[in-house]
């Protein structure tokens, strides 16, 4: 059985090329797959404490395994609130560049 | 009949309000309506005197007291006022006197008030005065006034009626103070006599008024209320006796003394009698009616009300009832000298009123309670039938001067009677009134100066008025001769002389009736002491130590031969030779006195002097405009004495109060540079501290999410590394 750690180092690296894409990216969409990347590291730790921290009596405690599918929901919905915002960025100001979305600023 | 006597001075009232308010575009209703007035006043005065003759005795002992219902009191402090009234017999036979005389008066002045006169075609003409109904409204008020004076149930109340009296006699002194166009009957010269007189009689009373007010103020703060029930009881009496004002002094002198001074004003009393001749330039109704019957009586009679204030004063030493009986006896002498050289029908009367007024007062001074008050209700009745007589001549006539009279009896056959009736009733001729009342003073004055214990002042007064009883004698005659007898020096006004018309005469028929018959309410040697028993008894239910004075026959004796003395030298010097038109009158070759008469002692240019003096001569010249009021000077003294409190309030209190007001502008010019450069400075150092930081802090909202989550991030994970190394 592959130990813990590699199961964690895997999310890790997974999450921080995620927080790179969301923090770094100029296009809404890839920013959106950054953020969809993170989840999905989050996700990989679920599955891997569930499976590891309790390992006696797995079949009796679904917690992670549902944890996980709770935050996989709540990806799809903020992938589709997401994305609706892009085109709504788009249809008004014709770009996806979040460097030239700056009407908040002082 | 008592518990409805508040209804005698209503009617009046009444009538006023009704004349002032609805009726006075009627000339006839509102004459009537005030005669309808009076009568009923005197209907109802009728009724309180038969019951009070009725009760007789007792009711002096226990006098009737009323008073309103508690709604009708006004809340005065910690107390309350009570208006109320009282009858006792004074009060009784004082509304009976004003009532008949009042109502005499009214119907006289019914046919007084019309004036007749001839225009440029010789056509006569009658026509109402244009202020005819006003008159009749002034009257009632008037009487009003005197009525509840009289029933008043105390002091303050009383004095609220007297100064309604002064107000009336005001209005009605200057009754023809404005000449209307087409108005003949006066001239401009007269109408501005009747504004001086107005305002001289109103104001020379007011000073009497004043000092009377400060005396009620004093009986106030001593004895804590003013109703005659409450004063004058043996308690309160004793309690005034025996606290000192000043040292040595009773409270009870400084009042009565006080008191005095209104009777002084009001009764016209050396030395504020000078109103009282240059009130004669109202109507002559006005003259019968405020100065000789009603109002002048009105200060004799509050000495009588007050009298037992003099009897405790008179106890307890103080000089109160001397004082009442020199100002008395003094003023019955000085007038009764002036009336002799004086050539106005009318002002003879009014120095005769003073003059009397003066036996009045001497009388009530020296303790002859009941002649005092005798004499208070036989003058007035024949009073008012000679000053209404001398008005019958003067509207016949057409002039007050009787230098330009004479003969008149042939014309004016009734007035001439009735005026020789007054006339000798006045000086004293028996059995008329006059004698009786004047005789008992005089007996009085007799037994208490030259009795078993001889009294100089008494003696004095008995002097005094023994001589003014002689001129009284003498210049009645002298009035009579240069009026009714001799001669017509002025054919023109004689010829035109008419006699009254019978609404004229008529009241001076009753008025001569009651002048001959009504001395013998009280005609001693019959053994009559009706009066003396009925009023002197008792005084506001206090027994008091009146003698009934005897009847004396030597001074009875006295008195009728001074009369008689006085009569014929009066006919010796008028009616012997009568004096021929163009011709001086044969007193003025008396040197000096003829002239200290004629000239009343200088008293009015002594009032010019000391307080003000008209300037220019309004009676003479006629011209409204060429009177001036000139200061004298106790007037210049009070006008420096303004001066100087005006520099002092200018340059000392205006100094002081702008010094203050200067202090206190540097001292908040201070405090406002401080609240300005500190404090404010504070506050706004606060807002730009704010201000810079925000300006330098905006910047980082860029408004870009990316950087927003950085920070986040690098916030959320330093905190974290800070976690676990805390940990």
């Amino acid at each position: 059985m592959i130990p813990l750690p590699f199961y964690l180092t895997l999310a890790a690296a997974l999450f921080c090329i995620g927080l790179y894409g969301a923090l770094a990216r100029r296009n809404a969409i890839a920013i959106l797959m950054g953020i969809e990347l993170m989840l999905n590291a989050v996700n990989i730790n679920l599955i891997a404490f569930w499976r590891y921290v309790k390992p006696a009596a797995p079949t009796m405690d679904l917690a992670g395994q549902i944890f996980a599918l709770f935050v996989i929901t709540l990806a799809a919905a903020e992938a589709a609130i997401g994305i609706a915002l892009i085109i709504a960025i788009y249809r008004s100001r014709d770009t996806v560049n979040v460097e030239e979305v700056d009407l908040m600023k002082w | 009949m008592f518990n409805l006597a508040f209804l005698i001075p209503i009617f009046p009232l009444l009538a006023f309000v009704l004349i002032v308010f609805f009726l006075n575009r009627n000339n006839r209703v509102s004459a009537l309506t005030a005669v309808a007035g009076i009568l009923l006043s005197g209907v109802f005065a009728y009724g309180v005197l038969f019951e009070a003759i009725g009760k007789g005795a007792e009711l002096a002992k226990h006098p009737f007291f009323q008073t309103l219902p508690f709604v009708w009191t006004l809340p005065t402090g910690k107390s309350f006022f009570f208006v109320g009234w009282m009858i006792d017999p004074l009060a009784a036979v004082t509304l009976f006197m004003v009532t008949t005389v009042c109502l005499m008066i009214f119907i006289y002045s019914i046919g007084y008030m019309q004036h007749s006169h001839t225009d440029e075609h010789g056509h006569h003409h009658v026509t109402d005065d244009p202020r005819y109904a006003r008159f009749f409204a002034y009257i009632s008020l008037f009487a009003c006034g005197m009525l509840g004076l009289v029933i008043s149930s105390n002091l303050f109340e009383l004095f609220i009626f007297w100064e309604l009296m002064g107000l009336c006699s005001y209005l009605l002194i200057g009754f023809w103070s404005v000449r209307r166009p087409n108005e003949h009957h006066i001239d401009d010269a007269q109408t501005v006599r009747a504004k001086l007189a107005a305002i001289k009689a109103f104001l020379t009373t007011r000073v009497g008024d004043t000092i009377f007010f400060i005396g009620l103020i004093f009986l106030y703060i001593q004895a804590k209320d003013l109703n005659f029930d409450a004063i004058f009881n043996e308690k309160t009496l004793h309690l005034l006796a025996t606290t000192e004002a000043i040292p040595g002094v009773p409270w009870v002198t400084v009042i009565a003394l006080l008191i005095l001074g209104g009777t002084i004003g009001k009764s016209a009393q050396f030395p504020l009698h000078v109103w009282l001749p240059d009130a004669m330039e109202g109507p002559t109704p006005v003259s019968a009616l405020i100065h000789a019957a009603t109002m002048v009586a009105a200060g004799v009679y509050l000495i009588a009300r007050t009298y037992p204030l003099y009897i405790t004063a008179a106890e307890a030493g103080g000089p109160a009832m001397t004082a009442v009986a020199i100002v008395g006896a003094f003023t019955a002498l000085f007038a009764a000298t002036i009336g002799v050289a004086q050539d106005d029908i009318k002002r003879v009367l009014a120095y005769s009123t003073i003059s009397q007024l003066g036996f009045m007062v001497a009388a009530l001074g020296i303790g002859a309670y009941v002649a005092g008050a005798f004499h208070l209700i036989t003058h007035a009745f024949f009073k008012a039938l000679l000053f209404l007589s001398a008005g019958s001549v003067i509207h016949g006539v057409g002039t007050n001067d009787m230098m330009n009279m004479g003969g008149l009896r042939k014309k004016m056959p009734i007035t001439t009677t009735v005026f020789i009736i007054g006339a000798l009733a006045l000086a004293g001729i028996p059995p008329l009134a006059g004698f009786w009342s004047k005789d008992e003073i005089l007996a009085h004055a007799f037994e208490l100066g030259f009795g078993a214990h001889p009294d100089q002042v008494a003696s004095a007064v008995f002097v005094m008025l023994a001589i003014a009883a002689f001129f009284t004698a003498f210049y009645m005659t002298r009035q009579i001769f240069l009026t009714f007898f001799g001669e017509a020096r002025d054919h023109h006004a004689v010829e035109h002389a008419h006699e009254s018309p019978k609404v004229m005469w008529m009241p001076l028929a009753v008025l001569a009736f009651f002048a001959c018959v009504l001395g013998f309410a009280n005609a001693t040697p019959f053994g009559i002491n009706f009066f003396g028993y009925f009023v002197g008894e008792y005084v506001l239910g206090i027994k008091e130590h009146l003698e009934h004075t005897p009847f004396n026959p030597m001074v009875a004796g006295i008195s009728v031969g001074i009369a008689v003395a006085g009569i014929a030298l009066g006919w010796l010097i008028y009616g012997w030779h009568p004096v021929k038109h163009g011709q001086r009158d044969p007193l003025s070759r008396v040197p000096i006195l003829w002239s200290v008469f004629r000239n009343k002692y200088w008293m009015d240019e002594l009032y010019g002097i000391v307080i003000v003096q008209k300037e220019g001569a309004a009676g003479k010249t006629g011209k409204a405009d060429s009177v001036r009021v000139q200061p004298g000077l106790l007037l210049y003294f009070v006008g420096w004495l303004s001066e100087i409190s005006f520099a002092f309030d200018k340059w000392v209190v205006d100094g002081l109060v702008n010094l203050a007001g200067a202090l206190g502008r540097v001292f908040s010019a201070i405090s406002g540079w401080i609240d300005k450069t500190f404090v404010d400075g504070a506050v706004n150092f606060v807002g730009m501290i704010t201000n810079e930081i925000g300006d330098g802090m905006k910047y980082i909202q860029t408004g870009r999410v990316q950087n927003y989550l950085l920070l986040a991030i690098t916030g959320a994970t330093i905190f974290a590394f800070v976690f676990f190394l805390i940990r």
